[in-house]
């Protein structure tokens, strides 16, 4: 159903995605792990072709999608929803108009810059707000909004585009850890009920083991581990992250209840100062 | 008690006393030589006309006494004088208006594309760049002197001339405006299929209107002050009679036409102040 095979980035020397290559045969909830840099974002990019690889293919449904162009591949990204961390939203919009600017590629360029969206798709684009708990902000403005409802407008934008594929770049990394769990519970969602796959790159170790069916971890712009969440031993953990010999998995978790990292009582003192005198 | 400074940091507070230093001497060289151009000059420009500087200057308070004069010799009449007056005054705002909006919307085009975040095609941003400082390197009144030579005295060549000039002017700091816009909005946009049309109007002009308009008002007080000086050439509106009454010597005219002018602009400067703080307040979800 999607392949992607040799897939590379290079930005001049460096190798933001270095021969890439993994399928998915039905839908499944993907979690990317990987240290900052280590081409996570680079990957998604691509996949969404916001970039364009230096090489290799991506397989969807027997047509390679990255040698679509102009309206072909405006009408890929349209079916493959992308989810930013920085929500990426209109401020200036209220919600409403905003999950309706998901359906843009559905509309001939002319009535879409009049907003003519039709009364079907605004009760869908409603349902998908209503769905996130968030219908009652319909028409506020995107603006006034914390990021956590934003990234849910930002959910609701990707229903509504009636996608194949839903990308989430970073979704959670901006968010307090409450916000943080319903996105992540909303993706699954997605995942669940309408059977898409959904494709997350994500810092944190444990939310990639709670949310996710599959881990891919990346570093320095390979792939260095696919598979279960649960084979993931704390040796390819460190390789992935880069970690020394004290490395703690739970030294990469934000979430909420997991005790065991927090500082202890010691770290918190703060150490005198020895002042040095001239 | 003195610090006790390590080497290395010791070293770089030299090199700072060295570089301030430096600095000092550059700024006294500039000084010095600016003062003696304007010195130069001055010798110059005196030696090249006819009468000194200072001459005029006792001449320069005769005409505002006089007009002044004038306008008090009229008693009761010189009010009449402003309804008589007030629809060349009319005339003046509309020629600015239309002048204004029609080179807003071609400002707002222009912009666009000389925007090097919007449009990748490096060429064609130059060249867009290019058309903006020729339509903003001729000022309204040269072009519209030209036109009213090839079309004969009427509003129209004004109105061309400023809507020309206007494209250049308001397209630069659209064109600025737009390149500061945040494209984060745009990204979200491209990643779900909107093409180049739906980003703009969905990505950045909700972004960008509230400044657009803001210069645009700035813009269509510049174009009232404008369409007045036009007047003067022959493009008719209260700068046609203002410049006929200070020929004739008409006193109470003229400062009718004075008034009116000024309270104008005053009218405009509040009109504009009021509504940007309403586009600002409210942002573009109600225009946009």
């Amino acid at each position: 159903m999607f392949s992607v095979s040799n897939v590379s980035k290079h930005f001049g020397e460096v190798r933001a995605v270095d021969d890439a290559s993994f399928s998915i045969a039905e839908p499944q909830m993907v979690g990317i792990i990987g240290r900052s840099g280590a081409g996570k974002s680079t990957l998604l990019r691509v996949l969404n072709r916001l970039a364009d690889a230096t090489s290799g293919e991506v397989w969807v449904e027997g047509e390679d999608i990255l040698s679509f162009k102009g309206a072909r591949k405006r009408e890929w990204q349209s079916n493959c929803a992308m989810i930013f961390q920085q929500f990426n939203l209109v401020p200036r919009l209220d919600v409403l108009t905003n999950v309706l600017l998901g359906r843009l590629n559905k509309h001939r360029t002319i009535p879409s810059l009049f907003k003519l969206f039709s009364a079907k798709e605004r009760l869908d684009a409603l349902m998908a707000l209503d769905r996130l708990g968030i219908s009652s902000i319909a028409l506020q403005r995107v603006e006034t909004l914390s990021g956590g409802q934003q990234q849910r407008v930002a959910i609701a934008r990707a229903l509504v585009q009636k996608p194949q594929i839903v990308l989430a770049d970073e979704p959670i990394a901006s968010l307090d850890p409450l916000n943080a769990k319903i996105v992540m519970e909303s993706l699954r969602d997605i995942h669940d009920t309408d059977g898409l796959t959904v494709i997350c790159n994500l810092h944190t170790l444990d939310t990639a083991r709670q949310f996710c069916d599959r881990v891919i971890g990346m570093s320095e712009g390979r792939i260095v581990f696919d598979g279960k969440a649960d084979n993931l031993t704390t040796e390819v953990a460190k390789s992935i992250y880069g970690a020394s010999e004290d490395f703690e998995e739970s030294m990469t978790s934000t979430a909420i209840g997991s005790d065991n990292n927090k500082p202890s009582r010691e770290d918190l003192q703060i150490k005198e100062l020895s002042t040095v005198d001239a | 008690m003195s610090l006790a400074v390590p080497n290395h940091l010791s070293v770089i507070e030299l090199e700072l006393k060295r570089q301030t230093k430096m600095r000092g001497v550059y700024s006294l060289t500039i000084f010095v030589a600016l003062v003696l151009f304007i010195i130069l000059g001055f010798e110059t420009a005196n030696e090249a006309n006819s009468g000194g500087f200072l001459q005029g200057f006792s001449q320069l308070l005769d005409f505002p006494i006089d007009i002044i004069k004038m306008s008090f010799d009229a008693g009761w009449g010189w009010f009449y004088l402003l309804v008589e007056y007030f629809p060349a005054l009319m005339e003046t705002i509309h020629m600015a208006i239309l002048a204004t909006f029609i080179g807003f919307v071609g400002a707002v085009v222009v912009s666009l594309l000389a925007s090097q975040n919007l449009v990748k095609n490096t060429t064609a941003v130059s060249l867009m760049r290019r058309v903006m400082d020729f339509s903003r390197a001729f000022p309204e009144l040269v072009i519209a002197m030209v036109l009213l030579f090839l079309m004969g005295k009427s509003a129209v060549p004004a109105l061309i001339a400023i809507a020309f000039h206007t494209v250049g002017a308001l397209g630069k700091l659209f064109s600025e405006v737009n390149e500061n816009a945040d494209m984060k909005a745009v990204e979200g946009l491209t990643a779900n299929g909107a093409n180049w049309f739906q980003q703009v109007r969905y990505g950045i002009i909700p972004h960008v209107l509230p400044n657009y308009l803001s210069y645009g008002l700035l813009r269509l007080e510049i174009n009232v002050r404008a369409s007045t000086i036009l007047g003067f050439v022959g493009a008719g509106g209260i700068g046609e009679q203002l410049t006929a009454n200070i020929q004739w010597t008409y006193g109470a005219d003229v400062t009718a036409i004075f008034v009116l002018l000024i309270v104008t602009i005053i009218a405009l400067d509040y009109l504009s102040r009021w509504l940007r703080g309403k586009l600002i307040a409210s942002g573009a979800s109600v225009v946009g």
